[in-house]
């Protein structure tokens, strides 16, 4: 990681569940306290099937009096880093890191439009604030499977008002990233936090547009597809070696315990570092990542083993490492 | 760690507005190492002195356009700190940024916000009118990585009595100390207020007056919390109305301190010696400016940077010994304490929650 930062101790304050698999945990931070700036996440300790691991969440505003807000969304299919924290209990001691920010918000625009997809709205509702506070001009879509996913929405029309823009996809309803694009102006910037899928479309047409490719900011923890997690065979014919991932591990993570050394740095599809050559695919692979571009997604010569994924039965892919 | 000596959330010059170009300029301010430059608009930018990838200074490297390049691998930042170009890529890590900062130019300066830039706040800014070379005219400089706590500086200009014992010969003179003198304070604001009536001039004064006799002589210091200070000083002579606020007579100027925290023990000191009479005599102002600094170090101000580089060295070499106070020492300990005040408020958030005005 770019930032060392270390582990701290923490403590659950509250916890208030938003929809049925959709929960506001209030974390109590120890050591010095400062209110975080919009975009900013904290990392979590999570343990997933008994081993240590780690998920990073974006907060929802600047925190106060101590306490950083995080909303976890209960992903049934997800890595399980979601289905710990729907363990905690209040009182439950945690360790954390300080707030960090890889999605920073830019206070010098004049315009702005902030799109959020699902659980992606926490980093969004930081910056909503901010931009509110400041009297910028902003607006935000907002879009979600269903309309109980939409919990941050009264929250967003209190700081957005008319400039909120809700899409729910069971009334049938998309965010249409692409006329968002086309109605801003050329200075302006744009925000996304959602699925990869989301991202994506955002990233061609932005590009298409002709944009400055730096207006445009995402984050992704690299922890949603196309197609749900499965479990998946990673055959490594260089070294004789066949590994199976689970559900709820990465492939990346797969192949540190199987005693695999891999390269990675970020571990969120960011970097590049944990590219791996693919040799060939038993079904489709899902690229997770922001790291390649469509093209590249598209020849899939390569993956993000830290977020990517096979939809299918198994990926053979080159490690670099030979027998000695 | 020490307590921090200097707030962020301030204004700070950053250097004088001559100074910054289509060159890239190293500077550390209050701790961060910041790279300044014109974009091609003429507008000054600040970033992080520090490439995103392994850290090589920025100011190593070259602009194109508006962006920076960096000297080690090529990476690109444009005027935001954003990264626009990556080697051997398709695409760019949203998160390869380096931090920018804001910035004000003003008063023939460039001013920059080291702290949290959501809280930087135009209307926050110092005055520092006397510096634009209208109502009052004068060159000065800077000291850059002077070997003293900034505040020594303060402390130095608040209390004048210094005048008599370092500057004996030029503007000192015993009415300095035999005077007493007044300290207002307000929050920003600390103002230390000596008339010396019916004096002898000291020789500056003297010369520049060329009027024979006593005079009444005026020191009106104004400290601008974090780090400003501006010092009304001048002479009028004796019973020509200069205390009740007629200065016609007389003659007078201002004495400007910028100063910016470099580190904990170092320091920018931006001076200059700005003045009313004789504005247009190029001359008076080159010499003026000699009389300060000097390339023989015999300037005013040389003597004071010597005194406060070994006064630093000292409290170094000491460093469980406390200050005792005088009552002379007034007027710097309310800048002082302005100065806590604003570090205070800032590890309290007063200053420091982006959007709690919004709640
Ligand atoms: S470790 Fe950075 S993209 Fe996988
Ligand atoms: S250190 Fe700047 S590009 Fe590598
Ligand atoms: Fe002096």
């Amino acid at each position: 990681m770019n930032v060392a930062n270390e582990w701290r101790s923490a403590r659950v304050k509250s916890i208030r569940d938003l929809s049925a698999d959709i929960r506001l945990i209030e974390i109590e931070m120890s050591g010095p306290f400062a209110p975080a700036a919009p975009g900013s996440h904290i990392d979590i300790a999570v343990e997933i099937a008994g081993r240590p691991s780690t998920r990073s969440y974006s907060l929802l505003g600047p925190g106060r009096d101590g306490v950083h807000e995080v909303a976890v969304k209960l992903a049934s299919d997800s890595r399980g880093g979601s289905a710990y924290m729907w363990t905690l209990k209040p009182g439950a001691v945690l360790k954390t890191t300080a707030p960090a920010n890889h999605f920073d918000l830019n206070l010098d625009c004049n315009e702005y439009i902030l799109i959020a997809g699902g659980i992606g709205v926490t980093p969004i509702h930081a910056m909503a604030r901010a931009l509110a506070a400041q009297g910028k001009d902003f607006r935000i879509l907002y879009g979600a499977r269903t309309r109980s996913d939409l919990v941050l929405a009264e929250d967003l029309r209190a700081l957005a008002g008319e400039r909120l823009q809700i899409s729910c996809a069971e009334d049938g309803q998309r965010v249409d990233i692409a006329a968002a694009i086309a109605s801003l102006g050329k200075e302006g910037e744009l925000y996304i936090c959602g699925p990869i899928g989301m991202l994506d479309e955002a990233r061609a047409h932005w590009s298409r547009s002709g944009r400055p490719p730096a207006n445009l900011r995402f984050e992704t923890f690299g922890n949603s597809g196309r197609y749900p997690n499965a479990p998946f065979t990673v055959l490594l014919p260089h070294i004789g070696r066949t590994i199976e991932v689970a559900k709820t591990q990465s492939m990346l993570e797969a192949l540190e315990a199987a005693g695999i050394e891999a390269m990675y740095d970020c571990r969120r599809g960011e970097c590049g570092l944990c590219a791996l050559d693919v040799i060939a695919v038993d079904g489709v692979i899902d690229h997770r990542d922001v790291f390649f571009n469509e093209e590249e997604k598209a020849e899939g010569h390569k993956l993000c083993a830290c977020v990517s994924r096979i939809a299918g039965t198994s990926i053979t892919v080159d490690t670099g490492e030979r027998p000695a | 760690m020490a307590d921090q000596t200097f707030p962020l959330n301030a204004w700070y010059a950053a250097a004088w507005s001559h100074e910054i170009t289509r060159a890239l300029a190293a500077r550390t301010i209050c701790g961060k190492d910041i790279v300044l430059y014109r974009q091609q608009n003429g507008e000054a930018v600040a970033l992080e002195n520090a490439c995103w990838h392994r850290l090589l200074p920025l100011s190593l490297g070259w602009l194109d356009g508006d962006n920076v390049v960096c000297g080690y691998h090529g990476i690109a930042f444009n005027s935001d700190g954003r990264c626009v170009h990556m080697p051997a890529q398709k695409t760019i890590n949203p998160s390869a940024c380096v931090k920018s900062y804001p910035l004000i130019e003003r008063h023939r300066m460039i001013w920059i916000w080291p702290g949290d830039p959501a809280l930087a706040d135009p209307s926050k800014m110092h005055d520092f009118h006397w510096n634009d070379g209208t109502e009052f005219v004068g060159e000065g400089g800077t000291y850059y990585s002077l070997k003293c706590d900034y505040r020594l500086i303060v402390d130095n200009l608040m209390d004048l009595t210094h005048e008599t014992y370092v500057h004996a010969g030029s503007i000192g003179n015993d009415a300095v100390t035999e005077t007493p003198f007044d300290v207002t304070h307000s929050r920003r604001i600390a103002t230390v207020t000596r008339w010396m009536n019916d004096i002898e001039p000291p020789p500056f004064w003297a010369k520049n007056l060329g009027k024979p006799g006593n005079v009444d002589r005026w020191q009106i210091i104004r400290f601008e919390a974090p780090s400003i200070v501006v010092g009304d000083v001048g002479v009028a002579p004796v019973g020509t109305g200069a205390p009740e606020g007629d200065r016609s007579q007389g003659v007078y100027g201002c004495f400007l301190a910028a100063i910016t925290p470099e580190t904990e023990k170092t320091c920018h000191y931006h001076w200059n010696f700005v003045r009313q009479f004789r504005k247009d005599d190029a001359e008076l102002t080159r010499q003026i400016n000699q009389a300060h600094v000097n390339a023989e170090g015999k300037g005013l101000y040389d003597q004071d940077a010597f005194v406060l580089e070994a006064q630093q060295r000292a409290i170094d070499n000491n460093p469980r010994l406390p200050f005792y106070n005088l009552n002379i020492d007034a007027g710097a300990l309310w800048a002082r304490r302005l100065i806590a005040r604003m570090i205070e408020d800032e590890s309290t958030g007063v200053t420091g929650l982006h959007s709690e005005a919004a709640e």
